[in-house]
């Protein structure tokens, strides 16, 4: 029997009166990317912080490559990689300086730092860049840098905390392929974060938290089928034939069909996926009803996060990182 | 090509040159700091020697040292135990800079000694602030200040110096780790001055308000100021209080007393992280 590498059971932590993690369970199998999905505040970087050592649970118990996170803390840090919610990297040291610090602390003799180093600035496309003082980095540059100071020991276990967090896009890409490439590799990854497109992007099983706790799991795909599979979705050209045309739709298609005033659109979940789009199209089209567009879409986490916690993943400007106490 | 991870230390020994080991790299870090932005370096040890020049020439052509000499002899070993306690700054700046930016996670998540973070800091505090004080010594010269008692009192005061910028290093972890924001340190820097003044660094305390001069006198940074004084023969001493009857002992004992005060807390600060 081979042992998960990541492993949580009833973990609880409390700040004060509130509770960061209350019941946290999670088990992660070897070489996959879980994502753990959930917006500010619902105790992903205290469950994170829990299973990289950084924090000590009030409660419950977690192992991480096999060892205890408490009591076997030092055989933990030697074989995780952490990628925290900013880079933690030295910002007048030089990105091969840098590299060849946390690998001297690492224990790495002079010599083999320095290889190291060098490989993993060619490995993220730093090598041109790896003299440059680190504040001249470029966002994404920053994160890759960081994301290669994670790997020096090319640790089975990665952690990565809302690592695209504050990236433009093409840094966020940047950073997507190279976890694809650490994945490809055989690493197991714990990816936390508050982009659904990165959950779908990256993770093989999803974690979905809230309030501290895990509230469903399951592939990306499966998680999107708990919404009860596929919508049908009509765009109208004209406003004032909206109604009519969730009146045909949900005769047709044998559903309950809602109209979205602001965008034309009437949205339907469907079983029968072809069918009931053959079936509202002939209807529209015999009820002379103008469509703009008519299409089958599978529910996005988006909607899957607000059917299963009733609020939307991302509150509207709270910014507020209430899971870090200063 | 695959990295063979070194096994982590077994015997108590092997710990111990772990965290000698780590120490040192993490010493070392801050040392390529210099190499890489030496600006910053020369500006600190410029200011000082600014403040010298400010207080010696600007200032110093209307104060009076008691019991007669020149002011400059008098200013000197207060402008010396001044950049010490100026240096707190610098431990607090680097003590929050890596908490903020995420670095001290990056130890701490990784299979390095924990203490070599903070032992790494001190010793590149204290060889910062030892160079800074070579550099004001050799300003100090410049301007017609010397030491007159033998080599073992000029290295004794020296020494004094060194001790009460050591325990003002656990004070500055202390406080960084407390505030644990840029923000936070802009508010301690502004206390530091009025803490550096409120001294017998600038002018004897004979020489101020009553109640005003007793606190001067009392502050641990007077005890070094008067003790160094002493041992290089500098002018401004004949102070009749208890304190500075004793100030060598005071000099010794102050140091102590802080650092049986914040070595605890800046440990127990380390360990709330974790909480």
């Amino acid at each position: 029997m081979t042992t998960l590498p990541v492993l949580a059971e009833g973990l609880r932590k409390r700040y004060g009166t509130a509770s960061a993690l209350d019941g946290f369970d999670l088990a992660v199998p070897s070489g996959t990317v879980c994502g753990l999905l959930g917006p500010n505040g619902a105790g992903k970087t205290t469950a994170v912080r829990i299973l990289t050592t950084l924090l000590r649970p009030d409660g419950g118990r977690a192992r991480v490559a096999g060892f205890d996170v408490v009591a076997q803390a030092a055989q933990v840090r030697h074989r995780i990689g952490l990628l925290g919610q900013q880079p933690a990297v030295d910002e007048i040291l030089s990105g091969r300086q840098n590299l060849v610090l946390f690998a001297r602390l690492h224990h790495l003799g002079a010599a083999a730092a320095g290889r190291r180093a060098d490989e993993l600035l060619e490995r993220f496309g730093l090598a041109a860049t790896g003299s440059k003082p680190v504040r001249r980095y470029s966002g994404g540059m920053r994160r890759r840098l960081d994301l290669a100071a994670s790997l020096i020991l090319a640790p089975p276990v990665l952690f990565l905390d809302e690592p695209t967090t504050g990236l433009d896009p093409r840094g966020r890409n940047e950073v997507w392929e190279a976890v694809r490439a650490l994945v490809a590799g055989g690493a197991t990854v714990l990816l936390t974060t508050q982009y659904l497109e990165e959950a779908d992007q990256l993770a093989d099983r999803v974690s979905v938290i809230d309030q501290g706790r895990v509230i469903a799991e399951g592939s990306p795909d499966q998680l999107k089928s708990k919404l009860g599979g596929d919508r049908l979705e009509v765009v109208v050209s004209r406003a004032d034939q909206l109604a009519a045309a969730a009146a045909t739709v949900a005769r047709a298609a044998e559903t309950e069909a809602e109209a979205d005033p602001d965008t034309r659109r009437v949205g339907a979940p469907v079983r029968d996926r072809v069918a009931a789009l053959t079936e509202a199209a002939r209807a529209l089209h015999a009820a002379g009803i103008a469509v703009e567009d008519i299409a089958l879409r599978r529910p996005t986490l988006d909607e899957v996060f607000l059917h299963l916690t009733g609020h939307h993943p991302r509150p509207a400007d709270d910014e507020a990182r209430q899971e870090v106490p200063a | 090509m695959t990295t063979q991870a070194p096994p982590l230390p077994e015997t108590a020994l092997q710990r111990l040159r772990w965290a000698l080991t780590d120490a040192w790299t993490v010493t070392g870090r801050d040392l390529a700091h210099w190499t890489r932005q030496p600006a910053g370096l020369v500006l600190n040890l410029a200011f000082m020697v600014m403040v010298v020049l400010l207080f010696g020439y600007l200032f110093g052509g209307a104060m009076t040292v008691p019991g007669g000499g020149s002011y400059r002899e008098f200013l000197l070993p207060g402008m010396f135990a001044l950049s010490m306690l100026f240096g707190v700054e610098s431990t607090m700046v680097a003590v929050t800079t890596d908490a903020a930016r995420g670095v001290t996670d990056r130890f701490r998540a990784m299979p390095m000694a924990r203490s070599a973070v903070v032992a790494g800091r001190a010793a590149a505090d204290m060889l910062s602030s030892t160079l800074g004080l070579a550099v004001l010594l050799a300003c100090g010269l410049a301007v017609g200040w010397s030491w007159h008692g033998s080599a073992a009192d000029t290295l004794a005061a020296l020494g004094l110096l060194v001790l009460f910028r050591f325990a003002l290093i656990w004070v500055g972890v202390h406080l960084g780790l407390l505030v644990g924001n840029p923000e936070g340190v802009v508010a301690v820097q502004v206390l530091v001055w009025p803490i550096g003044f409120l001294s017998n660094a600038l002018a004897p305390t004979a020489t101020m308000p009553g109640w005003l001069g007793a606190v001067a006198e009392w502050n641990p940074l007077s005890a070094t100021i008067t003790a160094t004084r002493e041992l290089f023969g500098n002018p401004g001493l004949g102070g009749v209080s208890w304190a500075d009857q004793h100030a060598l002992l005071l000099a010794v004992v102050w140091p102590l007393a802080i650092l049986a005060v914040f070595v605890p807390l800046a440990v127990h600060r380390w360990q709330r992280l974790s909480r």
